[in-house]
């Protein structure tokens, strides 16, 4: 992803009317171009640095915030490299233009791994012209000049002056070539790998607006949007005229959406003077709904139908290496286990919510999206409107963690203020819209047998897989890899897969794929380990020091899948094995630890967490210890921190009690008294990151650190207890947080 | 139905319906953005304000219910974060996508002046009802005990300073 964009990459310069310069750089989208088989847009100018005159320095922060703290790390990266002090940046906040920006989405965590050198070399090459600027107003070799917080000196003739002062001279200059650049060693810098705290934090606690729900226009309406309960349902027919004589009702009208729940759903759209106005009027709503054929699935008839999938011979394979079938006849210690987990509803806090303005054939929108690129084309897609006629610009988001990829409320917010021509429209969802209409974590089944040979190593390994899907494909993110470990590292495994058709609208929610399959790999990985009578962990590294067996190449000629890298993933565990105290922890009664690992989105975790478990299954959490992988930088501790202590705290929600039942089509669940996320007194009294130094590219945290803990908990659950925890969520076999 | 409310030690008339809750008579009649909808059912704590000093919710609290009980918002702490919580909070760097901040501020300064040196148990009592989808509860646990430190050191700070505007729109 980086090396193409060193090379097509070109700096823009242009002098600002003030005086001052205002620095960009062209950052070939080559994501949306792939995608759309065409070629690269034209060049155009952008900005990610503005110098004016007094040395004042504006940053642009390119990518979509919803708490994972690139608004803050993007900056600081620009900053380091042209050297100014971070308390003299201010920063601006990018709308939506990929040709300008490249990519811009906050998903897959990829903010950092896309942007680290790109956003190092335009601070750098800004830094670069300063100085030859300021060279060659003195007459000096630029080599002796030298730079700090915002100024270039020549300490050889004992001058200097600020970046200000010579701003528009630097703009004159041509710009260098990015590849070229000379960057930062790490010994030098100043900014990354420093505790800093978030841009927005001060706003956030004096309660000034921040948020895509604070957002206001003058004239504005606010909206709410009635959908069918029952997943794929239409309006029938309904009360509109009744609802059009309702306090502060403007408008009331049927949307036939286009079926697609990423897009545009049909349902009733009320718009009024304030939404208390909406909502109130929402409650008179009657809807005569055409359910659809959605309306005879249920979690019961799901369940029903993976337990008789699971006595059958799986309807594809995923991968066959061995002969798993002989290898589990001859094993002298053997495992079995059925595991499932529940469909999952994301629950950001902000409920979905966004402004659009349509006028004179102008659509305006203010949205938070995850996924701000793929807005811009089911804009234009779905209502028609043309690029040039359409704006995006990019709020705060409450919450993101996967649910904001999908821009469903951003359509249906442009479509309702194009029928309301005019006025600008605040769509706000309630908890309930956001928990019948999400696109859920897919749950699944997986039915395990495993085996161990007379030297206590783990020889074989068959999962049948009962998913969701057409038969061909999977749902979103129902799926799993050929490499999902431990996969290439057991000498005779089968992979099966079979699904069932399902009419609930699925998708990525934090470490998608991961967040399940983490729980029921690290699991079952432990019961051999214990069939075994081994140490969980050491069972770990034993398995990890495995001859990785290689896939052929795919059908289409493309390579196989790579599996995770056993050295990082052994350092990880090892760390945490040392960190947490994991050999010289007594287990006693109802207490223990537990050990997980995994890999995703670049990034290699191990966790240990230490727990206790009453005869009354309160469970509680006292310690967590994370390891993280993730490069040779953090380039912000203070955020990185927070990141996986927020990935502990959701992995203890996916465990514990969060659970999205579906019944005749639709979802049970309403709000957060039927979906507890982990609350204070829940929260472990210590929550340990650590990240190994390594000379690894570096790579983002916003999911990687969550998937390792779902299997620490429970196994430490099992070491205290003896019990195995199989199906999710914790709460329906009884257990809660002590 | 006109209702005049003190809010952040100023009055403030506004005509709403009665069941209107007072989160959306603060966010959309008086322009208060700082108070936060997250469940509209008393669930999740974004809502909290100050009561006469106690932590409510303001999504289940009609406009009738009010009634003379001086009202405070975050922007009634301060506006220039000089509250001994929201300094601590500023020195944890608690929040990640901060949405429920304000609700965890607001319990937060109720507690510390019930309990101005809270244990661990007290402060998870008093902020079970406050969700953070985020997990940031060990930075808050944290910013609270170093927030009573800083209340201690300043107690003249802890009173509620009122904001610059508070006017009905």
């Amino acid at each position: 992803m980086t090396a193409p964009m060193h090379r097509r990459s070109f700096l823009q310069i242009s002098a600002l009317a003030s005086g001052g310069v205002l620095i960009g750089f062209y950052l070939p989208p080559v994501l949306e171009a792939q995608q759309a088989g065409t070629p690269p847009p034209p060049l155009a100018p952008n900005a990610f640095i503005k110098i004016l005159p007094d040395g004042k320095v504006i940053l642009t922060a390119k990518n979509p915030e919803v708490g994972q703290g690139i608004r803050t790390s993007l900056p600081m990266l620009l900053a380091d490299e042209l050297d100014v002090d971070w308390s003299a940046v201010t920063y601006e906040q990018a709308d939506v233009d990929p040709v300008k920006y490249g990519p811009q989405s906050a998903g897959g965590s990829t903010g950092t791994p896309t942007n680290y050198m790109p956003m190092r070399q335009v601070g750098a090459a800004a830094r670069q012209m300063l100085i030859a600027a300021a060279a060659t107003s003195w007459n000096v070799p630029p080599a002796e000049c030298s730079t700090a917080s915002g100024r270039v000196t020549h300490a050889g003739s004992n001058r200097s002056v600020g970046y200000g002062e010579i701003a528009a001279k630097a703009a004159a200059l041509p710009p260098p070539d990015l590849a070229t650049v000379k960057l930062k060693d790490k010994k030098d810098f100043k900014i990354i790998g420093t505790k800093v705290p978030g841009v927005d934090v001060r706003k956030i606690v004096t309660g000034q607006p921040a948020f895509a729900i604070d957002f206001t226009l003058p004239g504005m309406l606010s909206a709410v949007y009635e959908k069918c309960p029952v997943f794929g349902g239409k309006v029938a027919s309904a009360n509109l005229d009744e609802i059009k004589a309702l306090p502060g009702v403007k408008h009331v009208f049927v949307v036939d959406g286009v079926g697609d729940p990423n897009t545009l759903v049909g349902g009733v759209a009320i718009v009024a003077d304030t939404w208390y106005q909406a909502k109130t009027a929402r409650t008179k709503l009657k809807v005569v709904w055409d359910e659809g054929p959605t309306a005879s699935q249920s979690s019961e008839g799901f369940k029903t139908q993976a337990t008789q999938l699971s006595t059958q011979t799986p309807a594809q394979w995923i991968r066959q290496d061995g002969d798993v079938d002989a290898a589990l006849t001859s094993a002298p210690a053997k495992a079995e286990g059925a595991y499932s987990y529940p469909f999952v509803s994301h629950a950001q806090l902000e409920p979905e919510v966004c402004t659009a303005k349509f006028d004179n054939g102008k659509l305006e929108v203010w949205a938070p999206s995850q996924t701000p690129g793929a807005a811009l084309n089911s804009l234009i897609k779905i209502l028609g409107v043309t690029p040039e006629n359409l704006t995006l610009h990019q709020l705060r988001g409450g919450g993101g963690f996967g649910r904001r990829l999908y821009n469903d409320y951003v359509v249906e917010a442009a479509w309702i203020a194009k029928v309301v021509n005019g006025a600008p429209v605040k769509l706000l969802w309630t908890r309930e819209d956001d928990m019948a209409h999400d696109l859920y974590r897919p749950g699944g089944f997986h039915y395990l047998k495993g085996g161990v040979d007379g030297s206590g190593k783990l020889v074989a390994w068959r999962d049948h897989f009962v998913t969701y899907g057409n038969g061909k494909q999977t749902a979103a993110t129902a799926g799993m890899g050929p490499v999902e470990f431990p996969a290439a590292y057991v000498p005779n495994l089968a992979l099966g897969m079979s699904m069932m058709p399902l009419g609930v609208p699925t998708g990525a929610m934090r470490a998608p794929g991961s967040n399940a399959l983490a729980f029921v790999m690290q699991s079952f990985i432990d019961e051999l380990a214990h069939a075994a009578k081994k140490d969980p962990l050491q069972f770990r590294l034993d398995l990890l020091n495995t001859p990785v067996i290689a896939l052929p190449p795919q059908a289409d000629g493309r390579p196989a899948p790579t599996p995770l890298n056993a050295d990082r993933m052994k350092a990880v565990l090892q760390a945490a094995r040392d960190k947490s105290g994991w050999a010289t922890a007594k287990s006693g009664k109802g207490r223990g630890l537990g050990v997980g690992c995994h890999f995703s989105h670049r990034g290699y975790f191990a966790a240990v967490a230490d727990v206790s478990v009453s005869a009354s299954k309160a469970v509680t959490v006292h310690r967590i210890v994370v390891v993280g992988d993730i490069g040779a930088q953090i380039i912000n501790p203070l955020n990185a921190e927070n990141q996986v202590q927020g990935g502990v705290i959701e992995a203890m929600s996916l465990l514990m009690n969060w659970e999205i039942t579906i019944d005749k089509g639709r979802v049970v669940q309403s709000n957060f008294h039927q979906y507890q996320p982990t609350r204070m007194p829940h929260a472990p009294a210590v929550i340990e990151a650590h990240f190994l130094e390594t000379d690894n590219p570096v790579t983002g945290l916003g999911e990687p650190a969550l998937p390792p803990v779902l299997g620490a908990i429970v196994n430490a659950v099992y070491t205290a207890s003896g019990a195995r925890i199989r199906d999710l969520p914790m709460a329906k076999s009884g257990y809660s947080w002590a | 139905m006109p209702y005049t409310f003190t809010v952040n030690g100023r009055a403030a008339t506004v005509d709403v319906p009665a069941d209107m809750p007072l989160l959306w008579v603060l966010r959309d009649v008086l322009d208060l953005k700082g108070t936060k909808f997250g469940c509209g059912m008393a669930q999740c704590g974004a809502c909290t304000v100050h009561l006469d000093g106690e932590p409510t919710r303001a999504c289940v609290t009609p406009a009738s219910a009010v009634g003379a009980r001086k009202v405070t918002t975050i922007e009634g702490l301060s506006t220039d974060a000089t509250h001994p919580v929201q300094q601590a909070w500023l020195a944890h760097d608690v929040p990640q996508c901060g949405y429920c901040q304000a609700g965890q501020i607001m319990s937060a300064a109720a507690l510390l002046v019930k309990k101005p040196n809270p244990t661990d148990a007290d402060i998870d009592t008093a902020m079970a009802g406050n969700l953070c989808r985020c997990g940031t509860y060990l930075r808050i646990r944290a910013a609270i005990h170093d927030a009573a430190t800083r209340g201690r050191t300043s107690r003249a700070a802890a009173e509620p300073k009122p904001p610059a505007t508070v006017t009905p729109r």
